[in-house]
């Protein structure tokens, strides 16, 4: 030992000591909970996975999907999810909820782009449910964080709300009640904000009254 | 319940929470860093590594010994990364950048996690959990080995031995980080993170076509990114990606992970030096600094709630629905106060006082309560600047915790105070007379013509405050992924790292080698509600006020314009 300089047994050691938290830290920790999230909670561990009759997943309830057609217009006959940055820059038809490419605008408070898009937004959303443009909801026209979110608002969902029943030709009490069977209230009474999920909402609106439409 | 009842009600959950592991988590730590007892695992790690874990190190062996684990852990991540597409699970993707590689590595190793990469459409998932996550545990143990020595400084005398780097490090990882990691860990899957190392799921959608889902070591990876303030993200959008992050609960829970360590170390700091009222004298600052921040960012954004054009404010813009305003403010100060820079809503979004208010956190140098371990010794050395001024006051000789405080110390503390601003400032300049480089600010943040506005210039300062503080966060509008960005960016975080180190470690063993001067009438009395003040005086007046100017040129000509 004593014929290896001082700065070489150092180096040596960090490189042992390296080598062995690989194996401790970055292999048998993350198995370990992989294991233990495997077993005691498997749905959830694997992304919260929804499947339909069939079987095949078709989506997770924590990830946004965009309802809109080839032309990036909205299905009436869907609730929308909030405007999502998350979109493969190289693909311009990609309508967001990408699950490969999580992002938000970024976008400063003083920047232009951002205002003729938030513009933009209003007026359609406005145009489309018949609202006011003043009284459009905050979260419909601004893009999530991680453009992922699949909640959207309660008022937001309101609003939205006659719209869907009139394109799937349901009554009114019917989509309410899916709305609420679908709301998220704060986490133990207090934690964040109360939101419907949009997926699942979507999701059980197709199973309770299917339109020939949401196939195209 | 009330918005602000639900808001408040938050903030004294996390509060309660981490009041309640204070003396625990602290008393346990000091347990660590101080037994002489070597469990037998460790025994054999001592024996593998072929250390000596009796032998006691001088200031000048200890940071050759940081340097040594820091030097091979850049080469064997950036190692990783460039040979990732022939590692088990790389789900295909191709090897990592050259440039991008080496500022992954630099941005890991010194606990930064500035991200330039975007996890889940560049790296597989054996990559994050043996490059990535390993690196996170590895940098966050090293900050707590480093302040140790900081306070054998005060409690060791007439002596240049402060202690064993190999010792130090392993324990902390070996107590403290892993079962603290698998417990969360656990707690995180139920509540919805993911874990699954299975290959690429397929989502089918009926409407817009199939997806591949991303998982990995989601959860394992996310606790130890958080506990270890390290704070980059397994994928691009980070905390606010629903995988990791899916409720408002998970999201409470990883504020308390990213702040647990860094409020309990006083306690720590306060037991190892005898005297558990130091502790909290450090720890008032902490929370002082931490809940006034809080409050200015939160009555910004909620001021701001609400689409108003004309001023051009969309609050929830970057953020998300579950957590709202009060949990994004929440998070974001937590984040920047500490050296995390985790995010679970877009910093570049905030208001112009919101996100300056992040800015500003940051360049107090991460005290309140820091990253682990670097930001107890931040403070420690301001707590020195503030018994220096006082001692210029009445004209006595400063002493802190029965050491005098004489030239040698001051130099070192005032090193250290000037090197991160002096490293900031001087990129951020540089950045800025480069046109080349400015192109990276986001084009929705240039002027008309193509000259950067204030909120473009604040994106620039933002980087570099953030890299050399090693916090990580962004104003992620900048494109930082190019040759100039990736090399400037990994000298910054090395220089803001390791250059303070050598300073830390130097005052600890000039410390160590006087003897204790006994405590008079005339002593400073350290531990009282007055030193509090003027500590907190210190840190805003000296530190606050180097970066006035540069933040007079971002968010407030944006906000006040």
């Amino acid at each position: 030992m004593s014929r290896i300089s001082a700065p070489l047994r150092r180096h040596l050691a960090a490189v042992r000591a390296m080598l062995i938290f690989t194996v401790i830290l970055g292999i048998a920790y993350p198995l370990l909970v992989t294991g233990i999230a495997q077993l005691a909670f498997k749905n959830k561990a694997n992304g919260s996975l929804i499947k339909d009759a069939s079987g095949q997943v078709v989506a997770s309830s924590l990830l946004c999907q965009q309802y809109v057609d080839k032309s990036g217009a909205a299905l009436p006959q869907y609730f929308q999810a909030r405007p999502s940055d998350a979109t493969d820059s190289s693909n311009s038809s990609d309508p967001g909820c990408d699950y490969s490419y999580s992002a938000g605008s970024n976008l400063g408070t003083d920047s232009a782009s951002l205002k003729s898009t938030i513009e933009g937004r209003i007026a359609s959303y406005a145009k489309a449910y018949d609202i006011d443009p003043t009284k459009v909801p905050e979260d419909a026209v601004t893009a999530s964080a991680s453009g992922m979110d699949p909640g959207i608002s309660v008022e937001n969902a309101d609003d939205q709300a006659p719209s869907v029943a009139k394109a799937r030709g349901i009554d009114m009490a019917t989509v309410d009640q899916l709305v609420k069977d679908n709301t998220t209230g704060r986490s133990l009474g207090f934690l964040g904000e109360k939101y419907v999920n949009v997926v699942t909402l979507n999701l059980a609106l197709d199973k309770a009254h299917p339109v020939a439409a949401a196939k195209s | 319940m009330s918005d602000t009842w639900a808001g408040l009600l938050q903030v004294a959950a996390l509060v309660l929470l981490l009041a309640v592991s204070y003396r625990p988590l602290g008393d346990y730590m000091a347990h660590i860093l101080t037994t002489k007892k070597h469990s037998r695992v460790e025994k054999v790690l001592y024996k593998t590594m072929g250390v000596d874990p009796e032998a006691d190190q001088t200031w000048g062996t200890y940071l050759r010994s940081v340097f040594a684990i820091s030097a091979v852990g850049v080469l064997l991540l950036y190692t990783l990364l460039r040979v990732q597409h022939h590692l088990m699970m790389a789900l295909g993707m191709p090897k990592v950048n050259a440039d991008l590689a080496y500022n992954t590595a630099a941005s890991f190793v010194t606990n930064t996690n500035w991200q330039n990469y975007s996890g889940e459409n560049t790296l597989g998932y054996v990559a994050q959990a043996t490059g990535l996550a390993v690196q996170n545990f590895v940098s966050a143990s090293v900050g707590i080995a480093v302040v140790a020595t900081l306070i054998r400084g005060f409690t060791r005398n007439r002596t240049d031995r402060l202690g064993n780097f190999w010792v130090d490090l392993t324990r902390v990882l070996i107590r403290l980080m892993l079962p603290f990691s698998i417990v969360f860990a656990v707690i995180l899957v139920a509540c919805g993170t993911v874990q699954s190392l299975g290959d690429h799921m397929t989502v089918v959608h009926t409407i817009n076509g199939n997806q591949s889902l991303y998982t990995g070591g989601t959860a394992s990876q996310e606790v130890i990114k958080l506990l270890g303030t390290n704070g980059g993200g397994i994928f691009n959008a980070n905390s606010s990606h629903p995988f990791e992050n899916p409720t408002a609960f998970t999201n409470l829970i990883e504020i308390y992970l990213l702040l647990v360590i860094g409020f309990a170390l006083p306690r720590t700091f306060g037991k190892m030096v005898g005297s558990h009222k130091q502790g909290y004298t450090i720890v008032s600052v902490m929370a002082i600094i931490w809940l006034g921040s809080l409050i200015f960012s939160t009555f910004f954004e909620v001021h701001h709630h609400g689409i108003n054009l004309a001023d051009g404010h969309a609050a929830l813009e970057g953020k998300e629905s579950r957590f709202g305003i009060p949990a994004s403010t929440l998070f974001m100060t937590s984040t920047t106060l500490t050296s995390t820079g985790a995010v679970n809503s877009w910093h570049d979004s905030y208001s112009p006082f919101g996100g300056g208010a992040a800015m500003f956190n940051m360049m107090l140098g991460e005290i309140a309560p820091g990253g682990t371990g670097s930001g107890l010794y931040g403070i420690l050395i301001l707590a020195i600047v503030t018994v220096f001024i006082a001692g210029l006051m009445v004209g006595r000789t400063p002493e802190y915790l029965g050491k005098k405080i004489r030239p040698t110390e001051m130099k070192y503390a005032a090193l250290y105070i000037l090197t991160t601003p002096a490293v900031v400032l001087v990129f951020t300049g540089l950045a800025m007379a480069l046109k080349g480089e400015t192109a990276s600010i986001s084009s929705g943040n240039l002027g008309p013509n193509g000259s950067p506005s204030p909120h473009g210039f604040s994106e620039v300062l933002y980087a570099f405050t953030s890299m050399c503080n090693n916090n990580g966060s962004a104003f992620g509008g900048l494109s930082g992924n190019t040759h100039w960005w990736n090399t400037a960016g990994a000298l910054a975080m090395m220089f803001g790292r390791f250059l303070p180190m050598i300073w830390v470690l130097a005052l600890a063993g000039s410390l160590a080698k006087q003897k204790p001067v006994p405590e008079t009438e005339g002593t400073l009395k350290t531990a009282s509600p007055l030193f509090a003040g003027m500590l907190l005086g210190t840190i805003l007046l000296v530190v606050g006020l180097t970066y006035f100017p540069a933040l007079s040129l971002g968010p407030l000509a944006e906000g006040l314009h």
